[in-house]
């Protein structure tokens, strides 16, 4: 057993935490990174060349990150390093990867999967207009190119991210028009009671939302979307309702967007883990044990990739993850290690409940979208396609309405929109979500050049 | 409590297995006149039939094939008149392509053995046929021109047939697993899973890669197994590629076929084909294939090689020993038709299996030769069976 190495995908917090305990038992784990710089998204590091502070990228995570990429850093001579790299698909052989049109055959004899997450997107009505972009577009555009999304962006949607990337704007600069938030007052106290076990998590965010109010910018809750104007040029207004139901327009050149976000399960599936449907996020993921175990035997998940506890848990998550692996190889580890990781990640689960009871995914927006609001950007199809699908095709689940009528058959396999789709599917069948099943992942799980080469 | 006794279903037809070939039976029954049931396991035109390539091809195939073809080109052409839509057909050719000499000379020996069947084929020179179609690729030598042949979208073939059907007055019945089937004196009993019971005095089997257990329950046995195909589709770009371009090649890894569809994907498949399992229903695409479909398809449309495949995909298929298909009435069973196992090329037959087997199972008889897809070549002259080598390629 064991003559391949352990894979672990992804090098953010958790795959970072994953191979350093890996390493500190004596294992040479290959990381594959589809990024070229390890840090994962909120530790991203910024292209060569760039010379921006670590106190001045991370703010008051400067000395969390500056330790995940010091610790990297050190693995490098035990560890197999890939940066760059997509694993896009699974055969006989082992993971299959791309670095432009070049694929690499990874044999292995575990895998640790720590993928991460990305945005969870909405649609609304002009969603597609040139300068609408996500949180985490918005965020990397800051941390990669040190540039922003417009001169004047509304920041739109629910969750802490939009209020830390409003205010990574205003001190980089831009002063964004307004914070819109989906989530009402009333709601987001309803969250605190879980939220309180990391009181610092909570006071950064309300110091967030101090700093935007002394500067000026409208923070807005419990709003609905209504749509964004523009034309190719760009954005130049998002228009919404406020609580009481009075239409607002605000004047802007760009959107950031974000509900959260979703968990990036797609490996998890081309590997056949059993997944389940989690209540608490709204989605599925893959099924583990509290250690991070999938139905696999040699496969472990660890990080938001697989439940969306945020960069703290997924460090621990990570290292918790290596240590089921070893004990699993009947390599020893400490008891007390095992508790303490379990207990870490308790802490950081009862958060992370709280937060999405105070910033709920809004399926009521995805059920009231008007018909002719692009969903699958990929392909073009509408609500009301789906809805067609849904009720006169008499599509039970997903699937089928993507086989009648294309949601989720383009580029991202439905990764953006593939949510949005099933709750629309779902509420025009008056059924609930979960019923309604979730799209199919397939190989290759991002675009495979068709001039690729073999490479071993 | 008491216990509630479903009232049994009851038709003139059972078709246990809604693929393009029952849902087409369904429908073509009812312009009969018979009342018709349709039990789906899933959901209509899910496996084979809404997995496959799409190819709406004649040329290529086993010669007594042709008239069985001929007839559901025709009705492919008559889809919105018929169901109310047209499934994507694209009537704009299909041209078979060849590098070797060996395989251009059965190009041309099977454009002339098909003409009888009333298939015209053009046989091209690799010049000739660039000046035709310049997306084709400088090592092609032979190509066989099939203009009136084209594609159709195999998501949506099934399902629309399956509402006509609906529509015309069938039950159709998804999420209804068939247990169990038997025959009583004078009719057909099917027992599901949800507890419904079906009874009818004629019946027929069309459950694809599945026909064989079902053809099972009355004793009659198809030396058949599942396999899986190993379909792809690229990124979208302008619509320029208006034939479907197979290769003819001899070597099975050099098999495979593109179309471009309307919306500018283009679909690919062939080669080697991969694993099914019938108890979990689950096709395996192996990565490792596509991979070595690349090379093949970029000889025959070079410029492909500059796109991106998007996603890839399989469903299972059922291949008999002789590469044809089961079809026509059990020769021990009165009542009990069969129309399955179409080995990989059953998409553009569909409909006239529909028809054909309607016109069976209404009149009891068809003009269409169907004695080379007799069920009795196996279970009664197994020895002297037909030595078909139909091609496939669907």
């Amino acid at each position: 057993m064991a003559a391949e190495p352990v894979i672990i995908v992804g090098a953010g917090p958790a795959g970072t935490r994953a191979a350093q305990r890996l390493v500190s038992a004596g294992l040479h784990p290959v990381v594959v990174d589809e990024n070229d710089r390890q840090g994962g998204q909120i530790y991203r590091r910024q292209p060569p060349g760039f010379h921006r502070s670590h106190k001045k990228l991370y703010g008051t995570e400067a000395g969390r990150a500056r330790s995940l990429h010091d610790d990297f850093d050190a693995l490098l001579p035990s560890i197999g390093y890939i940066p760059g790299t997509t694993v896009w698909g699974v055969s006989d052989e082992g993971l299959l990867t791309m670095r432009g049109s070049e694929v690499t055959i990874l044999p292995f004899s575990a895998i640790i999967i720590a993928s991460g997450a990305t945005d969870r997107i909405m649609p609304l009505p002009g969603w597609t207009t040139p300068g609408v972009y996500s949180l985490g577009a918005s965020q990397i555009a800051l941390k990669a190119q040190a540039c922003t999304i417009g001169r004047r962006p509304v920041f739109m949607g629910t969750g802490p991210l939009l209020y830390l990337v409003a205010w990574q704007y205003l001190q980089a600069g831009v002063k964004p028009a307004a914070v819109l938030d989906t989530s009402s007052l009333a709601t987001r106290l309803r969250g605190l009671r879980g939220m309180a076990v990391r009181p610092r998590a909570v006071t950064n965010g309300l110091r967030y939302m101090a700093a935007l109010a002394r500067a000026g910018v409208p923070l807005r809750s419990g709003i609905t979307p209504c749509r964004i104007e523009g034309q190719e040029a760009g954005v130049t207004a998002v228009i919404w309702q406020d609580a009481k139901g009075t239409l607002h327009r605000t004047a802007c050149d760009s959107a950031g967007m974000g509900y959260g976000l979703r968990s990036e399960t797609q490996l998890a599936d081309l590997l056949k883990c059993e997944f389940i449907y989690d209540t608490r996020f709204s989605q599925w993921r893959p099924k583990t044990d509290p250690d991070g175990r999938s139905s696999r035997a040699d496969v472990y998940l660890a990080g938001d990739g697989v439940i969306l506890r945020g960069a703290d848990a997924a460090e621990a998550a990570g290292k918790l993850a290596a240590c089921a692996l070893l004990q699993d190889r009947k390599i020893p580890v400490p008891g007390e290690e095992i508790l303490g990781l379990r207990e870490t990640l308790n802490t950081m689960t009862s958060f992370a409940d709280g937060l999405a009871k105070a910033f709920p995914w809004p399926a009521r927006l995805a059920a009231a979208l008007p018909d002719d609001t692009v969903v699958c950007r990929c392909e073009n199809v509408t609500a009301g396609d789906i809805r067609h699908a849904a009720t006169a095709y008499d599509s039970p689940e997903i699937n089928r309405a993507k086989a009648l009528a294309r949601p989720g058959m383009g580029r991202c396999q439905g990764r953006m929109c593939g949510l949005a789709a099933t709750e629309i599917l779902a509420a025009a069948r008056g059924e609930p979500v979960a019923s309604a099943g979730r799209i199919r992942t397939a190989a290759p799980l991002k675009p495979l050049p068709l001039d690729c080469k073999v490479t071993s | 409590m008491k216990t509630y006794l479903r009232e049994p279903a009851r038709a003139d037809v059972i078709v246990v297995g809604g693929g393009l070939m029952g849902a087409a039976t369904a429908f073509f029954l009812r312009t009969h006149g018979l009342s018709v049931i349709l039990l789906e396991r899933d959901l209509v035109g899910q496996a084979a039939s809404g997995t496959n390539f799409g190819n709406v091809r004649r040329q290529g195939r086993y010669l007594p094939q042709l008239p069985l073809s001929n007839r559901s080109r025709d009705i492919w052409g008559r889809l919105p008149e018929l169901i109310g839509e047209d499934a994507e057909f694209l009537p704009n050719g299909h041209i078979r392509v060849t590098t070797r000499p060996e395989d251009g000379e059965r190009l041309e020996q099977y454009a002339r053995d098909c003409k009888p069947y009333g298939l015209d084929l053009t046989i091209m020179t690799g010049d000739q046929a660039r000046k035709m179609f310049p997306m084709v690729g400088p090592d092609i030598t032979t190509v066989s021109y099939s203009p009136h042949d084209g594609h159709a979208n195999p998501r949506l073939a099934a399902p629309a047939f399956g509402r006509a059907a609906r529509r015309a007055g069938a039950l159709v019945v998804e999420r209804c697993e068939v247990t169990a089937i038997s025959k009583d004196a004078s009719d057909f009993v099917v027992e599901a899973a949800n507890g419904g019971r079906y009874i009818a005095p004629m019946l027929q089997i069309s459950g694809g890669a599945w026909g064989r257990w079902m053809a099972k329950s009355f004793g009659e046995d198809v030396p058949m197994a599942p396999q899986a195909p190993q379909m792809g589709v690229t990124e979208p770009l302008p619509y320029r590629i208006a034939p479907v371009i197979g290769s003819a090649s001899g070597v099975t890894e050099e098999v495979v076929y593109l179309r471009q569809v309307k919306r500018g994907n283009i679909i690919f498949g062939g080669g080697r084909r991969g694993t099914a399992d019938l108890v979990t229903k689950r096709a395996r695409l192996d990565p490792m294939n596509t991979l070595r479909q690349m090379p093949c398809l970029a000889r025959l449309v070079p410029a492909v090689s500059q796109l991106r495949v998007i996603r890839t995909w399989s469903g299972v298929e059922g291949y008999v020993e002789d590469s044809l298909p089961v079809m026509g009435a059990s020769p021990t069973v009165s009542g009990l038709f069969y129309a399955f196992g179409f080995c990989g090329h059953g998409f553009q037959l569909g409909p006239a299996v529909g028809a054909t087997m309607a016109e069976l199972i209404a009149t009891g008889s068809t003009d269409i030769p169907l004695d080379p897809f007799r069920m009795s070549r196996f279970t009664q002259d197994a020895a002297t069976g037909p030595a078909a080598t139909a091609t496939r390629q669907t």
